[in-house]
């Protein structure tokens, strides 16, 4: 399965699409479960980066744990947490506040 | 100090008027993305994992108290309340807003700094010994010939679309604090045997995915020359660099692949071409800048000694931190401190807001108002009459930043790795983080004694791995994060490039490979004196590869 992730163009901040906007966590991210549905993600990515909202638009792999999207890299799943040497900062900071 | 001038001024507000010009139209998306990154870049604005992240020039390393106090200021105001020192003696925020910016553009322009050309194909900031002026062991200070350079390369037309990213380092000692042989460009300022200053010149030096020393191709180029020979290197490097491939990009390929006979042979006959022209320093230009740089005026303070006799009997921590962060200074009744970064467990080269403006008060108060960064991700303060160590030490202890780690294994370089870099294949911090408690008596430490442990995220090798006595290297593999170990590196006058000394560790294993090397060591040193990277000179690899593999079939 496939998630379109980006940074928000006026802060930087790692955002995910999810039902019709860009969400500032991963949690609900729209999932592509086809190619056509990626396809269909992909051209909503190329769009927000036409529309200068969002830059570094990706698409990536995800999966469904215990109900809620989580991305499958190390990678996205630190930019979809925050840094793992600061629970205090990032997207986990805000889930934990 | 350096000061600026009213060109200087005037030069870092037009860029920041430009600059905030350029985010607003970004912004307004009068300008796209592919538009402005190249824009961005060039004002130190990269785009991490979590949001964008803003690299700070530190000339030569060097701050006062009320530039520091800005960075506390910035990172309080703009940022999430701390900053991160870097191996290239600047200051990097990790979450600012691209809208704000422009305001803390304002901000350093007001303290005289910038962001200028600490990102892009061109000449990075100039990193010299952050003891410099204070050191006991050299010719001159090097940060004069390291303003000239900054002065010269600031937005130099010739030079600010090279093939790749530039270097250059600069040191004034015999014992090398600058790595200056890991650069594009690295200076050694000497005096010849007439009591001339000028400099050994050594190019191609780098780490990334290729590895490679400098190579001396010069003993002694008088100082007035300078420029007119690092535009000569530049302009065969910008004419013959490869632009083809990024990976191929850097000097140290061009050396490389030229020979040095062959490219000594060509810097030369360019630069006779430039020799006796425009570049060439005039004595008083020289002396002019240098007089910005002019020592604090150092008072006897022979108080000093007894002060220190009665404050180690005292205070155990004192005594410590003493033997392990501060050295000697040119002037008997002065030392200069080195404030780690690297308190046990934390984040090498992070410090709070609130920190940094301790610290601010600490160098106006007891420092001449002067700072340091040093490549190794610490702060100094170089000029401390030995008198005030107990008092500075006292405030240190306050703020958590009086740990007497300095040179010592968990003294650790790591790059932000996976925890905050686009380009890292693995983190670097909670593996400097584990090595740093494992070894966290600092009885051990001391026992083991110099041991330069550096970690990178990356093959790009930001945490200079390759020049560690002991460098790690993280890369991904099969999804999960892997660390190679190299052995054998070394960043000072002897510069080595260390060996990969077998398979990777799994984060799990890694802490315990690093402790049987450093066990290793510990049982085959001739005497206590014989550091780690002399022993490991001596014996090679075979030993550390009978500790870490023995164990395992052959037939893999």
């Amino acid at each position: 399965m496939k998630i379109l992730t980006a940074n928000r163009l006026t802060d930087g901040i790692a955002v995910w699409y999810a039902d019709g906007g860009w969400a500032e966590t991963v949690d609900h991210a729209d999932l592509a479960h086809d190619k056509a549905a990626e396809d269909r993600l992909e051209a909503i990515g190329a769009k927000a980066y036409a529309d200068n909202e969002v830059v570094d638009v990706n698409l990536i792999d995800a999966d469904v744990v215990n109900g809620v999207v989580e991305p499958v890299r190390l990678r996205e799943k630190i930019r979809a947490a925050g840094p793992t040497i600061r629970s205090d900062l990032g997207k986990q900071a805000e889930r934990a506040a | 100090m350096y000061r600026y001038d009213e060109f200087d001024h005037d030069f870092v507000q037009a860029r920041v008027a430009e600059f905030s010009d350029q985010v607003e139209r970004r912004l307004s998306g009068e300008i796209t993305e592919d538009q402005f990154r190249p824009l961005r870049l060039m004002n130190g604005v990269y785009l991490q994992l979590h949001a964008y992240m803003l690299r700070i020039a530190v000339p030569y390393g060097t701050l006062s108290g009320k530039q520091l106090r800005m960075l506390g200021h910035i990172a309080r105001k703009y940022d999430k309340g701390y900053g991160h020192f870097t191996t290239r003696q600047n200051i990097q925020f990790n979450w600012p807003a691209l809208s704000d910016i422009p305001a803390i553009l304002a901000d350093l322009a007001s303290v005289e700094m910038h962001a200028i050309q600490t990102s892009g194909n061109c000449i990075r900031n100039v990193t010299a010994d952050h003891f410099a002026g204070a050191a006991a062991d050299e010719a001159a200070d090097p940060r004069p010939y390291a303003e000239i350079l900054r002065q010269w390369s600031s937005v130099h037309p010739e030079f600010s679309f090279l093939p790749r990213k530039f270097k250059i380092a600069v040191t004034g000692a015999e014992r090398d604090r600058a790595a200056i042989q890991t650069h594009d460009i690295g200076l050694h300022l000497k005096k010849n045997a007439a009591g001339q200053l000028g400099f050994a010149v050594y190019i191609g030096g780098g780490q990334g995915r290729t590895p490679m020393v400098a190579k001396k191709i010069r003993d002694f180029l008088p100082e007035a020359d300078l420029l007119s020979y690092c535009t000569a290197i530049l302009r065969v490097y910008n004419l013959y660099g490869r632009r083809d491939n990024k990976y191929k990009a850097r000097i140290k390929i061009l050396v490389h692949e030229t020979g040095v006979e062959e490219i000594t042979r060509q810097v030369e006959a360019e630069w006779q071409e430039l020799k006796d022209a425009e570049l060439k320093l005039p004595d008083a230009d020289i002396r002019a800048i240098e007089t910005y740089f002019a020592p604090p005026a150092l008072t006897e303070r022979p108080e000093g000694d007894q002060a220190i006799k009665l404050a180690r009997l005292d205070s155990k921590g004192f005594s410590e931190w003493l033997d392990q962060n501060v050295v000697t200074h040119r002037h008997p009744d002065y030392a200069a401190v080195t404030i780690s970064l690297k308190g046990i467990g934390e984040v090498p080269g992070d410090a709070s807001d609130s920190q940094m403006e301790a610290v601010a008060d600490i160098a106006e108060k007891y420092a001449f108002d002067e700072l340091r960064v040093s490549h190794e991700q610490n702060l100094i303060l170089p000029h401390v009459a030995r008198a005030d160590l107990k008092a500075v030490y006292d405030a240190l202890v306050d703020i958590g930043l009086a740990t007497a780690n300095s040179n010592l294994i968990s003294d650790i370089i790591a790059c932000p790795g996976l925890d905050y870099c686009a380009l890292a294949t693995a983190r670097s911090i909670p593996i400097a983080q584990e090595i740093s408690q494992r070894f966290a008596s600092l009885e051990r430490q001391r026992e083991i004694g110099e041991l330069k442990l550096k970690i990178s995220g990356c093959i790009n090798a930001c945490g200079h791995h390759h020049v560690g006595h002991i460098g790690i290297l993280g890369v991904e593999k099969k999804g999960s994060e892997l660390y190679q170990v190299t052995l054998g590196g070394s960043a000072d006058e002897n510069t080595s490039v260390g060996e990969i000394i077998g398979r990777g560790f799994s984060s799990e294993e890694i802490t315990d490979a690093i402790e049987r090397i450093v066990e290793t060591y510990l049982g085959l040193r001739l005497n206590p004196s014989e550091r780690f990277i002399d022993a490991y000179r001596r014996v090679g690899p075979a030993p550390f590869k009978e500790a870490l593999y023995a164990g395992e079939t052959k037939a893999a």
